[in-house]
């Protein structure tokens, strides 16, 4: 085995960068001679636009060139698409607005692009941004997603009440007839708040056009560069795919937000054109808050009917989803094919049905954000069984026990679509209990209670499905791309090895983790493996990194690329040792015929590849192979959490106490890295808990524009965390056995938290559970209990 | 424009510049020293972290003109003839940064945390370093490795 190979806690190859400062991010990139842009943003949250005077913005030093709508649509540009078509129940297909890439006749949020400055510098842009005047006309906007039908207002010509779709799945008739069967329904209203995701590095673009070769680079902040590419030159029309390279060099965190193709990058590139100098754009915090594809934003009904002994019979769910004023590139598929076809959770269920209605506001658009769907389908179930647990006497642990799918059922057809692999649940509730020492809790509530704090304990088994895939069944599901990945390992006359892989990282490690994967699979050393990635003029092509896809899907198309150039290494092995083919044996890195001493190192086999002096006939020369991989499934990750909360019940302030999480992501890689995706998962799902919140008030102004209005969980919000990754089940249909953990953490904490929350002040507040909420809920029970 | 002299990362430096410019602008633009990264424009998230005379400094708030004559250490300045600074190493040995963007102003930050604490003789634990990190926002990693990576770089500095 290799020294740093599969399973092995390697320290990153890329910390040496990151923590010298000589990382490179998108803003660290000067392009010769570029000119910097500002956008003008709409300050209303709706608004038709109508003359736009740039005449003394345009006289001012510096300035090169000021574009607006009219002019994106006088060079016949297309606009921004969502990637992904869901169907009405009635068959009609949803409903998309126009996206263009800067706001044309409407501005529809508040934040959106109306015009673009370019100067010299980035402060003479920004001065004579602020010179230019448009002439709003004010419409009454609609913001609350819950009140988006009836709002009156209409966001898109042609698309009525702001209905985007009205979605179902699961089986209507089934699910009503086991309701009316039900000994005991209990029923919840979840609003699962909106979120910012704030990655630490704002977005940033360069747009680089040159003219003698007619050719287009762009420099920036994606996880997925090649899609970028696509769109921008497929849909938007600024540059042939073949002519334009897209950078995602070093990235600042995603967590989804830089999944999407946003406008600012695109108008840098047209705009590069247009004055054929290279533009660079570099988003403030505010704009950032304004313009990220926000996540969540649900507002749901649930009901669980159960029988006399708490089994659950079925499952009803309604939610309505804000889409915000335009589809970003993925927003349709989360509310739907990520969010309601995990509703089955852990739980044999037998039946369920949900209806999803999506609507447009007046409101930044909102798309997948750190574990897209998930987080807003665990949230809902684990509220749902918690309550469940209550009404019917049990303890929450046993509720779930109950209705776990047993060990022995898998692999399992949920009644929404997904057939889960392999999963066995009741070993992570078992050492979740045994690590967060539920036995002594009662202990500690009364040591707590002796001090005036209230101490509540929460529970939360979330699964979840990462590797998005087949291709085949997306497709039919309505995705405009195919979801599998592509590597290429490529070996040089010395013996060291380049990966090129379509996936992208923006802090998950792939550099240390590919690495190991292919020192495993090959021989060679770790440390003579180099990862490339981020640049669609070098790694062949690619769908990025979300979702958790990069290892299941990503590392599997690398280790078939590996398994080619085995095959091939056994050719010339054969060859060289003068045996038959069938008879090489690969191991450790070494070729050798079987049953004997004689072999021969992957070093010298690539050796005779690149230098054939001696070397098989009619055998291709060189050393590189690529491999495409279309998984046959999604993988379900699955975990119990528990979170143990104090109350001060005086000031309503919550602290966690302590925070256990036990996973199963099936066989890990590097243990050191898959923690440390599992804490920064958990912050955020705690942030979204206690803190977070993205608020617009009626008028759509967004009142938590900046780190002083938004409460980022910081080092003193939160505990050390008690993580385990049990031995797990691996997945079955990739050769690694892994099932992805980048998302866990998000999607198992909050409903801990909350349920935690609600079993120390004995009700239900919603998130985020800030301060006053809990203390008025507080007072609240206070007043009831003493009227009684 | 007006002119500026300071030492950055013990090199003397002077240059005419705009009265308005930021001190994180003139270390990123002006020097071409990218490591001090800007995350935020209301001094909330400690990415644009620096030393000047001794003290941390967010970067993103302040003048470039109101450190003039000022003795200016950025993260490229940390390692001293090349061997990293005990912090880097234990931010590295302890997984105590993902993407990265946090690190250099996280780096910059605990070192004058620990530096201020062992001078005033105080007890370097997990809540001291938590508290002390309250300016410093990192979205990656949930702190917990940071706090760890603190702990250790206290201990080898
Ligand atoms: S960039 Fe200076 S505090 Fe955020
Ligand atoms: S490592 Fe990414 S923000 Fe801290």
């Amino acid at each position: 085995m290799a020294t740093n190979g599969i399973g092995t806690p390697v320290k990153r190859k890329e910390d040496l960068r990151f923590i010298t400062g000589s990382g490179r991010y998108t803003d660290d990139i000067h392009v010769p001679n570029q000119a910097y842009a500002c956008f003008v943003r709409s300050p209303h949250a709706h608004a038709t636009i109508g003359a736009i005077d740039t005449s003394a913005a345009a006289a001012m030093p510096g300035v090169l060139g000021i574009f607006t709508g009219e002019d994106v649509a006088a060079d016949g540009l297309g606009g921004l698409i969502c990637g992904w078509m869901v169907k009405s129940k009635d068959g009609s297909p949803m409903k998309a607005g126009p996206h263009p890439i800067l706001a044309h006749g409407k501005a529809r949020y508040v934040g959106d692009h109306v015009a673009v400055v370019v100067a010299e510098t980035f402060e003479q842009a920004r001065d004579a941004a602020e010179a230019i005047t448009v002439d709003y006309g004010v419409l009454p906007a609609a913001v609350d997603v819950a009140k988006a039908h009836d709002s009156g207002v209409d966001i898109h010509a042609d698309i009525p009440n702001n209905l985007v779709y009205d979605w179902e799945i699961g089986d209507k008739a089934a699910t009503d007839a086991a309701f009316a069967q039900a000994a005991h329904v209990t029923r919840v209203d979840l609003v699962n708040n909106r979120l910012v995701p704030n990655p630490m590095e704002p977005r940033a673009a360069i747009g680089h056009y040159e003219f003698g070769t007619d050719s287009f680079t762009l420099y920036t902040t994606s996880q997925n560069p090649h899609v970028a590419r696509l769109v921008i030159s497929a849909f938007v029309g600024i540059a042939p795919e073949h002519k334009l390279t897209v950078v995602a060099p070093d990235v600042g965190g995603g967590f989804g937000s830089k999944i999407f193709i946003y406008a600012e990058e695109c108008v840098a590139l047209w705009a590069s054109r247009k004055l054929r100098r290279p533009v660079k754009w570099t988003s403030d915090r505010t704009e950032a808050f304004l313009s990220d594809a926000h996540g969540r934003d649900h507002v749901s009904v649930a009901e669980m009917a159960m029988d006399q002994n708490g089994n659950f019979l079925a499952l009803r769910v309604n939610t309505k989803a804000n889409m915000g004023a335009y589809l970003s590139t993925f927003a349709s598929c989360i509310p739907t094919y990520l969010y309601a076809t995990l509703l089955a959770g852990q739980y044999k269920t037998p039946a369920i049905y949900c209806d999803v209605q999506a609507y447009y506001t007046n409101t930044a658009p909102v798309d997948a954000y750190r574990g897209a769907g998930r987080p807003e389908a665990t949230y809902l179930i684990e509220t749902l069984v918690e309550e469940c647990g209550k009404e019917m006497g049990l303890d929450p642990a046993e509720i779930r026990r109950r209705n776990f799918i047993p060990k022995d059922a898998f692999p399992y057809q949920t009644p929404v679509a997904l057939q889960y692999d392999t999963g066995d649940y009741e070993p992570c509730l078992d050492k979740a209990l045994e690590l967060a020492d539920y036995a002594g809790f009662p202990a500690r509530r009364s040591q707590s209670e002796a001090k005036g704090k209230l101490r509540g304990i929460g529970f939360s088994a979330y699964i979840e499905a990462c590797g998005i895939a087949p291709s085949a069944v997306i497709g039919s599901l309505g995705a405009g791309v195919g979801l599998w990945e592509s590597a290429k390992v490529r070996f040089s006359h010395t013996g060291k090895v380049q990966v090129l892989t379509g996936t992208h990282s923006h802090g998950q490690g792939h550099e240390t983790t590919f690495a190991q994967v292919v020192a495993e699979k090959l021989g060679v050393a770790y440390e003579d493996v180099d990862v490339i990635h981020g640049d669609t003029s070098k790694t062949t092509v690619g769908m990025g990194t979300y979702g958790s896809r990069s290892l299941a899907v990503g590392g599997e198309a690398l280790v078939k690329a590996c398994d080619k150039i085995v095959a091939k290494g056994k050719k010339i092995a054969a060859h060289l040792l003068e045996a038959a083919e069938q008879d090489i044996v690969f191991q450790d890195g070494n070729f050798s015929v079987a049953g004997t001493d004689k072999s021969k190192s992957i070093g010298e086999i690539v050796f005779a590849a690149l230098v054939p002096h001696n070397y098989p006939a009619g055998l291709e020369p060189g050393m590189e192979e690529t491999a495409y991989y279309d998984p046959a499934n999604f993988t379900y990750p699955s975990g119990v959490y528990i979170c143990e909360v104090e109350v001060d019940p005086d000031s309503g302030v919550t602290e966690i106490q302590s925070f256990t999480a036990v996973d199963d992501f099936g066989n890990v890689v590097n243990p050191m890295i898959v923690e440390g995706q599992v804490h920064g998962g958990l912050a955020q799902g705690i942030g979204q808990a206690l803190f977070e919140n993205a608020v617009y008030d009626e008028s759509g102004q967004l009142l938590s524009a900046s780190y002083m209005d938004y409460t980022m969980p910081r080092a003193d919000d939160l505990p050390s965390f008690v993580v385990h990754t049990t031995a797990g089940t691996a997945c079955t249909h990739n050769s690694l056995g892994v099932k992805g953990c980048g998302e866990a953490g998000a999607i198992g904490s909050p409903p801990a938290v909350m349920n935690a929350i609600a079993d120390a002040i004995g009700t239900r507040v919603s998130m985020p559970a800030t301060p006053e909420k809990v203390w008025r809920a507080l007072q609240k029970t206070n007043l009831a209990k003493a009227a009684e | 424009m007006t002119s500026v002299t300071m030492t950055v990362n013990g090199k003397a430096v002077t240059k005419d510049i705009e009265p308005r410019m930021l001190l994180s602008t003139f270390l990123r633009e002006e020097l071409g020293l990218t490591g001090t990264h800007v995350g935020c424009d209301t001094s909330q998230c400690g990415c644009c972290v620096v030393h000047a005379d001794g003290d941390s400094v967010k970067a993103c708030t302040a003048l470039a003109v109101q450190f003039d004559g000022a003795s200016v250490t950025t993260i490229e300045g940390l390692a001293q003839n090349g061997t990293l600074h005990p912090m880097q190493e234990a931010f590295r040995d302890n997984h105590g940064l993902q993407c990265g963007f946090c690190t250099t102003g996280m780096i910059m930050s605990s070192v004058d945390l620990v530096k201020k604490a062992k001078e005033q003789g105080i007890t370097i634990d997990e809540h001291y370093v938590r508290e002390g990190l309250e300016g410093n926002i990192c979205r990656c990693t949930g702190y917990h490795n940071i706090v760890k990576a603190v702990l250790a770089g206290a201990q080898s500095m």
